[in-house]
């Protein structure tokens, strides 16, 4: 029996097997592309892929005047449109050297919060989504929809707002609009109370979040977090008691902060911080005096209709801006405002002429998402979805 | 006439009609609980559901199943076309089949066999095998994945239910459905046996692939799970499937601790109904619940299932089964003892 030849023993390697999460996934969050090498269910590398929504936004801006590239703006987060216009509107007025009116400043600080409003909502409600749970979601909706039609009441549009102008705002609130947003700020209150009775103790959904996705403070500056993100991991870093733009440094309001860092924590951040819009959006009612609503300087602001009927320099002022637009003065300015997401900002380079040399845009959910790979490794793939709805992605300003 | 009925052919021919007279209502009632779910769950999400078809959106169901029908099957490329066609054709003659022994009223079934409940389990649990066909036929990592969270799901249930289909049976002494129910004429299982009863509910979520147990197709981690590359009839055969198994489901709670066809009280406003009513109300209200879940829970993870099947529901179940069955013992109650 000893001619018997025993094979040598031979050492299988199982390969990871690799998963194309995206670009078409119900839960990638717009065109997320996620090459994810897998062992099993468990998630040993993510590979984020963007450029899909790429279209090219910062060069098209050195190509329009600067009125013409506010547009642009709404495009990129276009989840809280108005707070990427703030970015910009802010930072050409800097260029400029102008002071907006009083009443545009409040008008600006109470719709930046009424996004913030708005864009935490989708958030939230996408994230439980993402985690399974159905009817946030449509709750969210019903909620938005009340604050789409203060958008479309302000500014004649629903998404795409275009109200905040470099200079102030595009026109004045119609009358009542004050009303029904004081009103919805006392019932606002009631409906977080019942999102939040519907998640924050549920057990199923504590056991999908708690204790998943964390980062520590350190980590979350070394990536580049900002806002809720940032926050939730202990820093209470906020730009709008950092660095007061327009009438933030006039309202009272508690930054909130978080301390595990884990997607639950992140959701807590996002609905305190809900509860605190809804404060600022009262102080800001309260404060809001009648007044100018556009810097009142015919360089930068055209004039009325009614005006150009009669005077010809009206009429010639009209038809420059709306032509030729006006000269900034030449100068770079890093200006950012804390949009709900996060630090959203413009680097903005301008060379005299009437269109910026360059516009760079930071992203907010640009730097969040580089993470991904730091955050998931080791999880599993149900914890990856939360993950994501937690980081509240959208690709259009991180594809730009 | 009765004396036909006793032949052979008398036989067959009557059990055509009963079963075409069970097969058709029960596919009426599945079209019409996708339209019953999709309606309570708009009420719950502040919104209408389906109205436009029809009065109340009444036609919804037919609407859907026409475009179903005239859909073009798509068999993937790279898919085992044999498997991947049967896969949706077992799942849903399975749900179809089990219907065979549920008693709708007293000894209404088709065949009132003395091993009815284990001929129920069987079935039951010979639904996952369409789930991992169909997984693994289409040739997809999703589906893939899908079927196999969908196969660790069936075994983390199958042994708890089973412990707690065993404890009914050493209340009742029977295998037999119709003695099941004979056995509530007193008190309804579900009140002495309370935990069970909603262990098996739960289980019967998870039995049935429904939330928050819908992993198996858990829409947004792995899109649909095991019937991603489906379309067509042959989707719309595991969808029917489903639905089919979700009424199966709540007629056997029904049945196990709802007391069937029996009515709520044994007194005159309560008889005057037929039992088939009080059976169809308490499916009805199994179905509620089923909706009411998926709309108000989140999805568990796929390791917090298993978990939950074998660290909680296991051991309560089997200690319950030990404590009843020597609570009989000890009070002489066993049945046939």
């Amino acid at each position: 029996m000893s001619d018997v030849v025993v094979p040598p023993a031979k050492t299988v390697e199982i390969d990871s097997h690799t998963i194309n999460f995206g670009p078409q996934h119900p839960s990638a969050h717009g065109v997320l592309r996620l090459i994810l090498e897998m062992d099993g269910e468990v998630i040993e590398r993510a590979d984020p892929h963007i450029g899909l929504l790429h279209r090219g936004t910062e060069k098209l801006i050195e190509y329009k005047s600067y009125l013409q590239a506010l547009p642009y703006f709404d495009r990129l987060d276009y989840v809280s449109p108005m707070a990427c216009e703030h970015a910009f509107a802010l930072a050409t007025e800097k260029l400029l050297g102008i002071t907006v009116p009083e009443r545009a400043q409040w008008i600006r600080v109470l719709f930046a919060e009424l996004t913030r409003v708005l864009n935490h909502l989708l958030g939230i409600s996408h994230f439980a989504l993402d985690c399974g749970a159905l009817t946030p979601g449509l709750w969210g909706y019903e909620e938005r929809e009340k604050l789409l039609e203060f958008y479309e009441a302000a500014s004649g549009a629903r998404f795409h707002a275009n109200y905040f102008r470099p200079g102030g705002v595009a026109k004045d609130l119609p009358a009542g609009l004050t009303d029904r947003i004081a009103a919805w700020a006392e019932e606002f209150p009631k409906f977080i109370a019942d999102l939040e009775r519907l998640l924050n103790n549920n057990r199923i959904w504590k056991q999908r979040v708690v204790d998943i996705g964390v980062i520590s403070a350190e980590d979350a500056l070394a990536w580049g977090f900002s806002g809720p993100s940032l926050r939730a991991s202990g820093v209470a870093w906020d730009l709008r008691r950092a660095q007061p733009y327009d009438k933030y440094a006039e309202v009272e309001f508690e930054v909130a902060v978080g301390r595990h860092g884990d997607c639950y924590d992140r959701y807590l951040v996002r609905m305190a911080e809900m509860r605190e819009s809804v404060k600022i959006v009262k102080q800001c009612l309260a404060k809001m005096k009648p007044g100018p609503v556009k810097v009142q300087d015919r360089k930068f602001t055209p004039p009325t209709r009614a005006e150009m009927k009669h005077s010809m320099e009206a009429l010639i002022h009209h038809f420059k801006l709306y032509t030729e637009g006006y000269h900034v003065p030449a100068g770079a300015t890093y200006t950012a405002v804390e949009a709900p997401k996060g630090e959203f900002a413009v680097y903005l380079i301008s060379d005299g002429t009437n269109r910026p040399y360059r516009c760079k845009i930071r992203a907010t959910g640009f730097s969040h998402l580089q993470a991904t790979d730091k955050l998931c490794k080791g999880h599993m793939l149900a914890d990856m979805v939360a993950i994501l709805g937690s980081l509240d992605i959208v690709f259009g300003e991180i594809d730009r | 006439m009765s004396g036909f009925f006793q032949t052979d052919l008398g036989i067959v021919i009557l059990t055509l009609a009963e079963s075409l007279a069970l097969i058709v209502p029960l596919l009426i009632g599945v079209a019409y609980l996708t339209l019953f779910e999709r309606k309570v769950m708009g009420a719950m999400q502040l919104r209408k559901g389906p109205n436009i078809v029809g009065p109340f959106g009444l036609w919804q169901p037919f609407a859907d199943a026409l475009k179903m029908l005239f859909k073009e099957t798509i068999i993937p490329t790279g898919s085992d076309r044999l498997l991947f066609m049967i896969a949706p054709m077992i799942t849903f003659g399975l749900a179809v089949v089990a219907w065979a022994v549920i008693p709708v009223n007293n000894h209404w079934a088709i065949a009132d066999i003395n091993v009815g409940i284990l001929y129920l389990f069987a079935i039951s649990s010979l639904g996952v095998y369409g789930i991992i066909i169909a997984g693994w036929a289409s040739n997809s990592k999703y589906a893939f994945l899908g079927a196999l969270r969908s196969a660790a799901q069936m075994v983390s249930y199958e042994v708890s239910m089973g412990f707690i289909i065993v404890t009914v049976l050493v209340c009742v002494g029977s295998l037999n459905l119709n003695d099941i129910v004979m056995a509530q004429r007193h008190v309804w299982f579900a009140i002495p046996l309370f935990p069970l009863f909603i262990i098996f509910f739960i289980s019967g979520l998870a039995e049935t692939n429904r939330a928050p147990f819908d992993l198996a197709e858990g829409e947004s981690e792995i899109v649909a799970g095991f019937f991603v590359e489906y379309s067509a009839m042959s989707f719309a055969l595991f969808f029917l499937g489903e639905y089919a198994n979700m009424i199966l489901i709540s007629a056997m709670t029904t049945t196990l601790f709802l007391g069937g066809w029996l009515p709520l009280f044994h007194c005159a406003p309560f008889t005057w109904l037929p039992g088939p009513f009080w059976f169809l109300g308490k499916v009805l209200f199994c179905l509620f619940v089923f909706v009411w879940v998926r709309a108000t829970l989140p999805r568990l993870r796929y390791d917090q299932l298993m978990a939950l099947g074998w660290k909680v529901f296991l051991p309560i179940t089997l200690v319950y089964l030990v404590a009843v069955a020597g609570v009989l013992e000890y009070l002489g109650w066993l049945p046939n003892a």
